[in-house]
């Protein structure tokens, strides 16, 4: 297979793969620091480069709604947003999982208002982890590229929604190397949708979302669940097919390294993935045997391959850009936290929340966490004034 | 009556016009009689019945659906007073 | 187009019976001559309302047509998907017969929350039209205003009491909003004049890009009259010219019915209780009705424009 290497952005990057994957419909609106993804996207639209109906929707709410109809009818759907943008989606996101439907959106993560920030941080999804999407979060340009055509693959054979998380900035305006597969060897890597779902046209009428009252809700909602928790496995055969078709690995669920002899393991997710990893990797130079989690889907949680990764590690550290305010620290944190519980020694925990709203992290904050030991706790890294929190 | 949930893995999906099932027609405190004589055939009741209740065949009335019909009297309104040809008569009585 | 009810009763039933509708409810006809007037087949995208709830109780549908229910003010712009994947799937050959989409919501999910998503969807020429069945406030929730209220009329959330009597405002003009979206089909119709909302449907189904129709429908509990007099109180909104029926096609404004001898909004007032209060209140009354008039003369002077 012959692959191209060109530089590209994270949204111009994202926005080649939806040209590759040929939707059927891309309904969205643009809002920083996603734009890019949908402006690239108009313009190959508006140069026959790819026959897509574009729906330019008033709203990210509309937008959704429009990929809720498409999909519903059997169209292969794609969108992007990102910050209020995924707010004001918040109603239509656990629709488009409740209906079923493999609805794919890039996420440009950024923080929420107030105060209003247009930077990345993880405040945008993490509010909606629980609205039944898959959540996958990218690592660079490259991987921003790859996850977002394993996300179709998996949309269509978990029957969910799946969003493809890129940091806002970091990724999305960086400019990286990117291999870039074949048009053809996206289009047989994708093939046609699977038939197991259900289709608006063609065949006999259906009604797509009936009321269902107390007596048979729960049991819409139970097999919603049941759905997400085979989600591991699709990922692990989409990654599989994956490799056969790009030769590319991609780690499905978590990436851990050096954790096997770790006395502590810093656990994060997203672009800072790099930052992290180097710090880990200096602090053994330095003699800690750190070690280093990437968690690369956080819907559904990978709590076995977590479990396995942080078992034998004294301490773990958890760095993270959201927080859920409530006293428990960031999101990452709290699950992090709730999947080792039954682990018979627990480690000691320090959840680190940086980098909110852009605020950048540097090195020697991380080494410095390191070399000092982490706290435990609750940590507001790299913010003015008095940093930690007791943990109750 | 509850589905097993494993067997909900299509999502809330169900076939159409399934409500037929369903039968509305102890709803009705009054039911509609229709007199075939007297009927002019001019469809109107079988346009207003909010319940699909009104059985026509070859653009002829032929009936009243007791099953789904919710005794509304919409049909006995709109019958033209030429016609009068369907009555509201109190449910048990004959 | 001369439409024959012997001939529309052989062509398509309405809704399957067995919907949780009040007896008496006055949106099946409008579903029924949608089906009875259509010569394409329909994928029907719907609004949460009191029509999405008691026709789609699970495990039962009274759609005979593909259905789709989102949320409540996403109707267009969920409907304007379909519209989307129906033309991107008819491109790739995927496609043979297209449907026409026809969203449908209430004056709730239209005049106020869906309005945005509406505006939106005409604005981009979405081949579908949308239905609004307008009765006159949110009854599926128990009654409350709505930008479609009319000014007096009582609701939950505009009450009758010592300092406020029923609604202040006047109703929204919603069809006006529409038609000045510039799209080649609006129109105000009534269940009560079938043959007017028949063919009205059918111009708006056939019309190529966006279509509306406004539609009277009045509910029982909600306007509170006898339950059988569901025609006459709409026949009497339109007799009275409360509600004029009329379209705006390719922008010329054409009243469609003129009532030969108008009667006064009040016989259309004291047939219901949501009024009951004003009727003794003349002033109120004679309010009401220089509004209706002032409505009526500017709809025609805006007609006479045209012709």
């Amino acid at each position: 297979m012959s692959r191209r290497r060109v530089g590209l952005t994270g949204n111009e990057a994202v926005a080649l793969a939806w040209k590759q994957i040929r939707p059927h419909v891309v309904a969205a609106y643009p809002i920083t620091p996603a734009t890019q993804i949908v402006e690239r996207f108009s313009e190959y639209v508006a140069q026959g480069e790819v026959d897509t109906e574009f729906v330019a929707a008033e709203s990210e709410h509309s937008a959704l709604s429009a990929c809720v109809g498409a999909a519903a009818a059997g169209a292969r759907v794609l969108t992007a947003t990102a910050s209020q943008g995924l707010a004001l989606m918040h109603e239509v996101l656990y629709i488009a999982s409740g209906l079923r439907l493999p609805i794919v959106m890039n996420v440009a993560n950024r923080a929420l208002s107030a105060p209003i920030n247009i930077h990345g941080d993880h405040s945008d999804t993490m509010g909606s982890r629980d609205a039944g999407w898959v959540q996958i979060y990218a690592r660079s340009v490259q991987d921003a590229y790859d996850r977002t055509l394993l996300a179709v693959w998996v949309a269509e054979r978990a029957r969910l929604p799946v969003m493809v998380c890129l940091d806002g900035f970091t990724l999305t305006h960086s400019l990286e190397p990117l291999e870039v597969y074949p048009d053809e060897a996206v289009q047989t890597f994708l093939g046609e949708a699977p038939t197991d779902g259900y289709t608006l046209l063609g065949g006999e009428p259906i009604t797509v979302g009936p009321l269902a009252l107390p007596d048979s809700y729960m049991e819409f909602r139970r097999a919603l669940a049941a759905a997400m928790e085979r989600v591991p496995q699709v990922l692990e055969e989409g990654v599989r097919a994956f490799r056969a078709h790009f030769g590319q690995d991609l780690p499905s669920l978590v990436d851990a390294r050096g954790t096997e002899d770790a006395e502590v393991a810093l656990v994060v997710l997203g672009s800072y993935a790099d930052a992290v990893e180097q710090a880990a990797l200096r602090a053994r130079v330095r003699g800690q045997r750190a070690g280093f989690v990437r968690v690369v889907t956080f819907r559904p949680f990978p709590t076995t391959p977590l479990r396995e990764a942080l078992g034998g590690v004294r301490e773990v550290v958890v760095l993270e850009r959201a927080d859920t305010l409530s006293g428990l620290g960031g999101p990452l944190g709290v699950e992090v936290r709730a999947a080792l519980y039954d682990l018979e020694v627990r480690p000691r925990f320090t959840d680190v929340i940086f980098g909110l709203g852009g605020r950048e992290l540097r090195d020697e904050e991380l080494d410095n966490l390191l070399r000092a030991g982490p706290p435990g706790g609750v940590v507001y890294l790299g913010v003015e004034g008095s940093r930690v929190l007791e943990l109750a | 009556m509850a589905t097993d949930w494993q067997a909900l893995d299509r999502g809330p999906v169900i076939p159409g016009a399934s409500s037929v099932a369903y039968r509305t027609g102890d709803w009705r405190q009054e039911r509609p009689v229709l007199d075939l004589q007297r009927c002019v055939h001019c469809m109107l009741c079988w346009l207003y019945c909010p319940d699909s209740a009104i059985r026509v065949a070859a653009g002829r009335v032929v009936g009243v659906d007791y099953d789904h019909c919710k005794g509304c009297g919409v049909c006995a309104a709109v019958c033209p007073p030429r016609a009068s040809a369907i009555r509201m008569v109190p449910e048990g009585a004959a | 187009m001369s439409l024959n009810l012997r001939e529309l009763s052989q062509r398509a039933q309405g809704l399957a019976p067995g919907h949780r509708a009040c007896a008496g409810c006055g949106f099946p006809v409008v579903v029924r001559l949608l089906f009875a007037v259509a010569r394409r087949p329909l994928v029907v995208v719907n609004a949460t309302g009191c029509m999405e709830v008691v026709t789609t109780l699970y495990p039962y549908s009274a759609w005979p047509v593909p259905y789709l229910h989102n949320a409540f003010e996403n109707a267009a712009a969920t409907a304007s998907g379909v519209e989307a994947a129906v033309r991107a799937l008819q491109r790739r050959g995927r496609l043979s017969s297209p449907p026409k989409v026809v969203a449908i919501g209430g004056d709730g999910g239209t005049y106020d929350i869906g309005l945005q998503s509406l505006s939106g969807a005409l604005e981009r020429g979405h081949e579908f039209l949308y239905i609004c069945y307008n009765n006159e406030a949110y009854m599926n929730t128990g009654i409350q205003r709505s930008s479609a209220t009319p000014q007096g009329a009582r609701t939950t959330t505009s009450p009758v009491g010592r300092v406020l009597r029923g609604k202040v405002q006047p109703r929204k003009d919603l069809t006006e909003i529409v038609a000045a979206h510039g799209i080649p089909y609006v129109a105000q119709a009534s269940i009560s004049h079938w043959a007017d909302l028949g063919r009205k449907l059918q111009k708006a189904l056939e019309v190529s890009g966006p279509s509306f129709v406004n539609v009277l429908t009045p509910c029982q509990p909600g306007w509170d009259y006898p339950p059988e007099q569901l025609v006459e109180v709409a026949r009497r909104a339109v007799e009275s010219r409360y509600w004029p029926l009329y379209e705006v096609e390719g922008g010329r404004y054409r009243v469609t019915y003129v009532p030969r001898e108008p009667v006064p909004v009040r016989a259309f007032l004291e047939m219901q209780g949501r009024f009951r209060h004003l009727l003794g209140d003349e002033e109120a009354v004679e309010a009401l009705q220089r509004w209706v008039d002032a409505n009526w003369e500017r709809l025609r002077a805006r007609e006479a424009k045209d012709h």
